[in-house]
């Protein structure tokens, strides 16, 4: 039985982005858990259950019971509320901030924290590129050399070949990231980069260089997650999750019906659509999970925005933060950042603070719906969320 | 990375290209899998295995400029994405040729090497890697 509850975003809090080499993994998740409380102006005491969300602690800090970790250093172990932690690798904080959801939808729960966090640069040089090859099939594509770089790159070059489109085409939703992240004082880079520069950097893999890639990156983001009960007893204004979808496709690229269409990211924007009673023509701004530049291109298609090889047409001027259809007004998982387990709970962030108008230099004027997509691995897992209007 | 036992599992898989056929629709899978995603309940117990000739074509490829430390010796290298004439499309490296000889749509064929090896006194892995067949 489909029940009636709504679910409301009502506080959320980010650390800065980057290589903060003086904050630990809990201290990272603490200051944005504080954050999103403050902002949302509860008592950490009604926070019923926290979900928080992270991929690689395990092998990179060596902490695994990231649920408890959280709790416990927030200061709320003695209020012995579940703390459980979500696990969807680089989907990780889309899906947990949907766990939040469904605990509010279930009529469980009235209020639900996420906490997304990852701490990444605790490991030096080139391990860290095995590690985050842990989101891969492990025996049949890491085992034999592939990183997620390199899957993305044999994406790009297939894409490229045959729907006729130039490398500019992917550097240009790089040139985007960076030019929106001038104006977020969280993101990493904050430094607009050009055409030129994005086309000339160190290759990672061919046809991929460095400006096509999301950077290894340090960050906690956190929101508070209230039912319509709840945000109507005490006044707050919050913003409504419409909808929520995630979809699932084969673990590694090579079993895949297609190698530059994501399956999981078509069914979940459709599903999340669907249920928002929405079209993208309602859609104030994206999201999007742009952790390589070809998949910035291969998402707009997959989400709707263009047909497969098309959204070479929307990358120049449309996807700008005035134009038709922002894209990734934080500066996207390129130059915001992609600290893994809170690259989704981030984007959340993003979409509040700009529906609240309060997104400052970046604002995308006057938004009423956005749409948040956060994918893991190479595409396996996709997360698709719609907000909107301010209650 | 791992114990010997991660490696040895997949030995035959590896070292032999040991795939699985599902008797009820008989689609060819490389990795084997014990269930097939097309006939579920139906292929229970009618996964057969099926030696794969390790020949096919290149759908796609990467030179490989930023990899994990157990290949930082091999950089750079070509990864691919190779259809096998049985049907499934498997990753792996490509060796022993020249940066022009490798495109998409070059037919390929695999050959027995080492993949990578734990340190110095640790286990060395072996498995396939592709050569362009002439």
């Amino acid at each position: 039985m489909k029940t009636l509850n709504k679910a409301y975003i009502i506080g959320a809090g980010e650390t800065k982005y980057g290589e903060l080499w003086e904050k630990s993994l809990r201290e990272l998740a603490v200051e944005a858990g504080l954050k999103a409380v403050e902002n949302a102006g509860i008592f950490s005491k009604e926070i019923e259950v926290l979900y928080g969300s992270n991929s690689l602690a395990g092998t990179i800090n060596g902490q695994e019971n990231i649920g408890s970790l959280i709790s416990d250093f927030s200061g709320i172990a003695e209020n012995n509320i579940p703390a459980i932690r979500i696990e969807a690798s680089t989907a990780s904080g889309g899906a947990a901030v949907r766990q939040a959801y469904l605990a509010v939808k279930s009529g469980e729960y009235d209020v639900v924290m996420v906490g997304g966090v990852e701490k990444m640069t605790d490991i030096y040089g080139s391990e860290i590129i095995d590690l985050t090859s842990s989101v891969l099939d492990r025996e049949w594509e890491a085992f034999l050399g592939a990183t997620p770089a390199a899957l993305a790159a044999m994406s790009a070059r297939k894409y490229m070949k045959d729907f006729n489109v130039p490398k500019e085409a992917l550097a240009m939703v790089s040139v985007n990231d960076h030019l929106n992240a001038s104006k977020n004082s969280h993101a990493q880079y904050r430094n607009k980069i050009t055409l030129e520069q994005a086309l000339n950097a160190t290759p990672v893999a061919e046809p991929l260089n460095l400006m096509d890639c999301s950077p290894v990156s340090d960050g906690a983001a956190a929101v508070i997650v209230a039912s319509e009960k709840y945000v109507k007893k005490n006044g707050i204004e919050g913003v409504e999750i419409l909808s929520s979808a995630a979809s699932q496709d084969y673990l590694a690229v090579h079993s895949r019906k297609s190698i530059y269409r994501l399956d999981s990211t078509v069914l979940a924007a459709r599903e999340a659509l669907g249920k928002a009673k929405l079209k993208l023509d309602n859609i104030s701004f994206s999201e999007i999970h742009d952790s390589y530049s070809i998949y910035g291109l291969m998402e707009l298609e997959d989400l709707g925005f263009a047909e497969k090889g098309k959204a070479k047409d929307l990358v120049y001027d449309e996807i700008k933060l005035n134009g038709r259809i922002p894209v990734n007004p934080s500066g996207g998982l390129k130059a915001k950042g992609n600290p893994f387990g809170a690259t989704g709970v981030g984007q959340f962030v993003e979409a509040y603070t700009q529906l609240k108008g309060k997104a400052g230099e970046r604002q995308v004027k006057s938004p009423v719906n956005a749409l948040l997509h956060n994918m893991g691995g190479t595409g396996s897992t996709s997360v698709v969320h719609i907000l909107g209007g301010v209650a | 990375m791992g114990e010997l036992s991660r490696f040895w599992r997949e030995s035959e898989h590896r070292y032999r290209l040991m795939g699985t056929k599902c008797g009820n629709c008989n689609v060819t899978y490389f990795p084997p899998r014990d269930i097939c995603p097309k006939c579920h309940r139906e292929s229970i117990g009618k996964m057969k295995p099926v030696q794969l000739q390790g020949k096919g074509e290149i759908i796609s490829f990467t030179i490989v400029h930023d990899s994990p430390p157990r290949f930082i010796r091999q950089r750079p290298y070509f990864m691919a994405l190779i259809k096998l004439d049985e049907g499934p499309t498997i990753t792996g490296q490509i060796v022993d040729c020249d940066a022009d000889e490798v495109d998409i749509g070059k037919r390929v064929r695999t050959v027995f090497r080492k993949i990578a090896e734990e340190g110095k006194s640790g286990i060395i892995e072996y498995g396939y890697k592709f050569i362009i067949d002439q």
